[in-house]
């Protein structure tokens, strides 16, 4: 188990996913898909949709139960039917494409949430932590306001803030940027550059190429629930290896 | 007219009953107090019971369901009250009329509230239990507060509905509200009682119907 944790140079793996197959009904969502993620590292998946990213992302939190395979989280097998699902989750922040906020509580209220149900804070020390998470997506004066106040760029900031309050060891995000309009993607992806910056080990699912290519330290592409190739954002980019990605660069840049 | 105000609002018969008429209001309230609650816990059991999708517990809930809702609650009541003793079991007027409320009220609440945590979305339980919050805990802190806010106006009426209902308890001698004003009636061969009757539900109802649609509408406020 402890060789398993540690890749070759050095760096723990934090989440390492093997073999996931999810199927639905039919249709196989994911064919046996192996993503291995160290520590501090950016992975950023992309493909066509319904290429399976997003159900990839959605197994290594089991808010999809995978048909077959394995995923460990920091060396935890979160498969193990006798595993508290929810201590591991706390450890595995999630952010969504359509925010999800909770639409009956304050900014601030969606933060502390977890923080008093789940680590049990008191009201005090949770505000406290709740106010430093937003804070940090630079929200402190939306504390008191409702997720219907705010743009949708502010309500993605706070989904953010939402998730780091719990100091999680892994960010995934599922397509954080498709919902907003343009001019809002900007202070979004800011944060997400920020939380790069100070080491935060992140999966995004996303089609902000150019975010991809600047921020990224591998890219995956995925397609028809296979990972096609993956490598840097300039071997992925610049000289993509297969058809299929080449074609699906293409379309997505002529946009 | 003078013919009207002797028969339907004649003051001295009021002045002559309007004690019974209070012991009435004092049952009524007390049979409110204990049957909205329990109801709408039972509708709360009900409606949770479904949350969990489980196929076994689901058929068993929506037979509980069907059935309450469908047969009559006066059938039950009277049910209750004269069929159980043939089983070895004397059960007191109030305990069955609590019995039969609760079996009718509970199966709408549960519909009521069910139909609420249905229309919330997936994204709201995943939101939350991706944080690591239990499912009962997502359901009392996330799902339900939205959950009740979108069937407001439903739990609003079958409250009121509920409440008028408790005059059926009248059947098994149940000394409330309607029972009392029709012995007054009897009583003083003068209908007043029953209009007094009328006006003191209004009375009773009308407030709680404004402080409900004022929840209701403050409620809308804040999320916006």
């Amino acid at each position: 188990m402890l060789i398993s944790i540690v890749n070759p140079n050095d760096r723990p793996v934090v989440l390492d996913a093997k073999g996931i197959v999810k199927t639905f009904g039919q249709v196989k969502a994911l064919n046996g898909v192996d993503l291995a993620v160290t520590r501090q590292e950016l992975v950023f998946v992309i493909g066509p949709s319904g290429s399976g990213k997003s159900t990839l992302l959605r197994c290594c939190n089991r808010l999809e139960e995978p048909t077959a395979g394995a995923v460990y989280v920091d060396g935890i097998d979160i498969l193990n039917r006798g595993i508290n699902i929810n201590a591991v989750r706390r450890h595995i922040g999630m952010v969504f494409q359509s925010f999800n906020l909770y639409p009956h509580m304050t900014a601030l209220g969606n933060v502390t949430l977890a923080l008093r149900r789940v680590l049990k804070l008191s009201t005090r020390d949770a505000n406290s932590r709740g106010m430093e998470a937003l804070d940090g997506v630079g929200l402190t004066d939306k504390a008191g306001a409702y997720p219907g106040e705010l743009s949708g760029g502010q309500q993605q900031r706070v989904a953010i803030a939402r998730a780091l309050s719990l100091e999680p060891k892994i960010m995934l995000f599922d397509e954080p940027t498709s919902a907003l309009d343009p001019e809002l993607v900007g202070s979004v992806l800011e944060v997400m550059r920020r939380m790069r910056n100070t080491g935060m080990t992140m999966v995004v699912v996303s089609h902000e190429m150019r975010f991809a290519r600047e921020a990224a330290d591998r890219v995956i592409f995925m397609d028809e629930g296979h990972i096609v190739e993956e490598g840097t954002p300039s071997d992925i980019f610049e000289a993509p290896q297969h058809q299929r990605t080449r074609t699906f660069l293409s379309a997505v840049t002529q946009k | 007219m003078e013919q009207l105000v002797q028969n339907f609002f004649n003051i001295e018969v009021l002045i002559k009953v309007y004690p019974m008429l209070l012991k009435g209001v004092w049952m009524t309230l007390q049979l409110c107090v204990v049957v909205v609650p329990i109801g709408f816990l039972g509708g709360l059991l009900v409606a949770i019971g479904y949350s969990f999708h489980n196929r076994w517990l689901n058929a068993l809930l929506i037979v509980y369901v069907d059935f309450f809702r469908a047969f009559p609650p006066l059938v039950l009541l009277i049910f209750v009250f004269y069929g159980t003793p043939y089983v070895g079991l004397e059960v007191p007027a109030f305990v069955a009329v609590l019995i039969a409320f609760f079996l009718n009220t509970s199966s709408y609440y549960g519909e009521i509230l069910r139909a609420g945590i249905e229309s919330i979305g997936r994204g709201q339980w995943e939101a939350a239990r991706s944080t690591g919050i239990g499912r009962l805990q997502t359901m009392f802190y996330v799902i339900l507060p939205q959950a009740m806010r979108n069937v407001a106006p439903d739990l609003t009426s079958n409250t009121l509905e509920v409440i008028k209902f408790t005059a059926l308890a009248s059947v098994v001698a149940l000394p409330e509200l309607l029972r009392m004003g029709r012995i007054a009636q009897g009583i003083t061969y003068n209908p007043t009682p029953l209009i007094a009757v009328a006006l003191i539900y209004l009375a009773m109802l009308w407030p709680l119907v404004r402080f409900l649609s004022r929840l209701e509408r403050r409620m809308l406020v804040k999320q916006r």
